[in-house]
């Protein structure tokens, strides 16, 4: 079954969906859209640098994001604005990842595949790693969900109850930097934030609890993953792109319906 | 200052500074809750009291000075304002079980001890703010708390608003047996049931009961009892200024301001009803 190249692509939207819809309702409820921004374009500095130093890409986009993560929370601890700083990381990462990239002797990259995905050439071996790190995601979420939603709420609440927020917001950015790494084949790096948010934006509407609302957000996503498949297979368009304008032409339509709650 | 005996202490710090941008905060700040005491802290804005709560909640670390808490102590604290976000739906009985799920009845349960029944389906967004306040007390009660710490709890109520919530405060810690914390902006309103009165202005200005604070030389205190005597209306006086000679930081408090029982509430006639007078506003 994992033969067809079709199946392989429609098993890695639904992994990178069912891990992104989740996450997304936090970057949603967080307001952190830019971050998500930054890290996936950040991440073609890494995987750039993985290339340079024949290092596992999964392991390139992870450090990557992570020191990205702690540049902005230590420049933003030293009064540097956020959205300036992500502004600088998002734009300056795909600038550097893209001269790195030139830079990189004999290595045959493909860019449009970096920057917009490559879902049809999924192999078994990146199948095994999306669903891996799909699987981590939304474990991680899961066992730490009280204490992310509540620091979410308010940090001081959340201290008040014993739980150190910042611990919750670092879990919160390794679960990032997962997503960013495994949907990067995906969707590419332009658009993996837009496999985080429109899905939570969509459902929002339709949600009555937290939960209910990432749950709703992990098969809107999926629905969005599979009907963009099949769809840009029988119009022959780019994949990545297709699943995201599925996903977007879904939050259209949840946009115009009458809202409730 | 009086030496303190460290058993009845829910929570004590000593010596807490704090600088932010070179400009002290707090300055040599001592402070402390006994087990079953209500406290109230008062100060206009930019006194620290915030700063103060946020250090003994373990949200900030101080530049200096130590806090103590008793083993195991569970601090309920119920936040100044908060914000929920648009973008997260938000149930009332979702909220109440945030960090920790409770049962349906301990819910309840909570949601009736201050008064809103039936409201665990409702979106915290449509609540009022006297609503969303209580809802947040039932929140800090199902903690089962030692110490409930109420971070200006009554802004933005009007004045049977604030009645109700510090009729609800008083009653809880007579049935609970907790410390609460109190944090007012207003220095007109402070609850009669406060065993101490602190007064707060980047240092201690002034510490003991509801009448020794009253009383103190320093402040002319005005008094209405017009709501059960629940409230107590208290006037300070803060045009006194401390540039000419910086009273005596940490507090020189009266004797007893330490592990005072409760306080007895001074009762006046009617007459110096300045509030009532001006009409209380519905906002």
């Amino acid at each position: 079954m994992l033969d067809d190249f079709l199946t392989r692509a429609a098993l890695a939207g639904l992994g990178v969906a069912l891990a992104a819809g989740p996450l997304g309702c936090f970057i949603v409820w967080r307001r952190m859209a830019y971050f998500g921004d930054a890290t996936a374009h950040a991440a073609l500095l890494g995987v750039a640098l993985a290339l340079a130093l024949s290092i596992s890409v999964f392991a390139g986009v992870l450090a990557v994001v992570l020191v990205l993560a702690l540049a902005v929370s230590g420049l933003s601890a030293r009064g540097v604005p956020v959205d300036t700083l992500l502004g600088v990381f998002a734009h300056g990462g795909l600038a550097v990842g893209l001269v790195v990239v030139s830079l990189l002797p004999g290595a045959r990259v493909d860019l449009m595949g970096l920057l917009l995905g490559d879902i049809l050439a999924v192999g078994r071996t990146d199948l095994a790693v999306i669903w891996a790190g799909a699987a981590l995601v939304i474990g991680l979420l899961a066992w730490r969900w009280s204490g992310l939603l509540t620091a979410t709420l308010n940090a001081d609440l959340a201290r008040a109850s014993g739980i150190d927020a910042r611990r919750e917001d670092m879990i919160l950015t390794l679960a990032l930097a997962l997503v960013v790494a495994v949907a990067l084949k995906v969707v590419g790096a332009l658009l993996i934030s837009a496999m985080l948010i429109v899905p939570a934006a969509t459902v929002r509407p339709l949600a009555r609890t937290p939960e209910s609302m990432a749950v709703l957000a992990a098969i809107c996503g999926a629905a969005a993953a599979l009907g963009g498949i099949a769809l840009s297979y029988r119009a022959d368009t780019p994949t990545g792109p297709t699943i995201v304008a599925v996903a977007t032409a879904l939050f259209a339509v949840s946009a115009i319906l009458p809202r409730r709650g | 200052m009086p030496a303190h005996p460290d058993t009845t202490a829910l929570i004590e710090a000593r010596t807490l500074s704090l600088a932010r941008s070179g400009r002290p905060v707090l300055d040599r700040v001592d402070f402390r809750v006994d087990r079953g005491e209500i406290v109230t802290v008062v100060g206009p804005n930019g006194s620290g009291k915030s700063t103060l709560i946020q250090i003994l909640i373990g949200a900030l670390a101080p530049d200096a000075g130590t806090v103590r808490r008793a083993p195991g102590l569970r601090i309920g604290y119920v936040p100044q304002s908060l914000h929920i976000d648009a973008t997260m739906p938000m149930p009332v009985g979702r909220f109440l079980a945030l960090p920790q799920r409770h049962g349906r009845a301990a819910r309840a349960e909570a949601l009736a001890q201050v008064g809103l029944q039936d409201l665990e389906a409702q979106p915290m967004s449509a609540l009022s703010g006297g609503q969303f306040q209580r809802v947040l007390l039932a929140r800090a009660l199902l903690m089962r708390p030692d110490l409930l710490v109420l971070d200006e709890a009554t802004r933005g109520l009007d004045q049977p608003g604030t009645a109700a919530f510090y009729r609800i405060v008083e009653d809880l810690r007579a049935r609970m047996g907790c410390g609460v914390l109190m944090v007012s902006h207003d220095l007109h309103v402070v609850m009669s049931a406060s065993d101490r009165v602190v007064c707060l202005n980047g240092h201690i200005c002034c510490h003991g009961t509801p009448e020794i604070v009253a009383s103190a030389p320093e402040y002319r205190a005005l008094f209405g009892v017009g709501t059960q005597g629940t409230l107590a209306l208290y006037r300070h006086d803060h045009d006194h200024d401390h540039d000419d000679g910086p009273c005596g930081h940490g507090p020189d408090a009266p004797a007893g301001a330490g592990a005072g029982p409760a306080a007895p509430v001074r009762s006046h006639g009617h007459g110096h009803n300045r509030q009532h007078g001006a009409g209380p506003d519905a906002g």
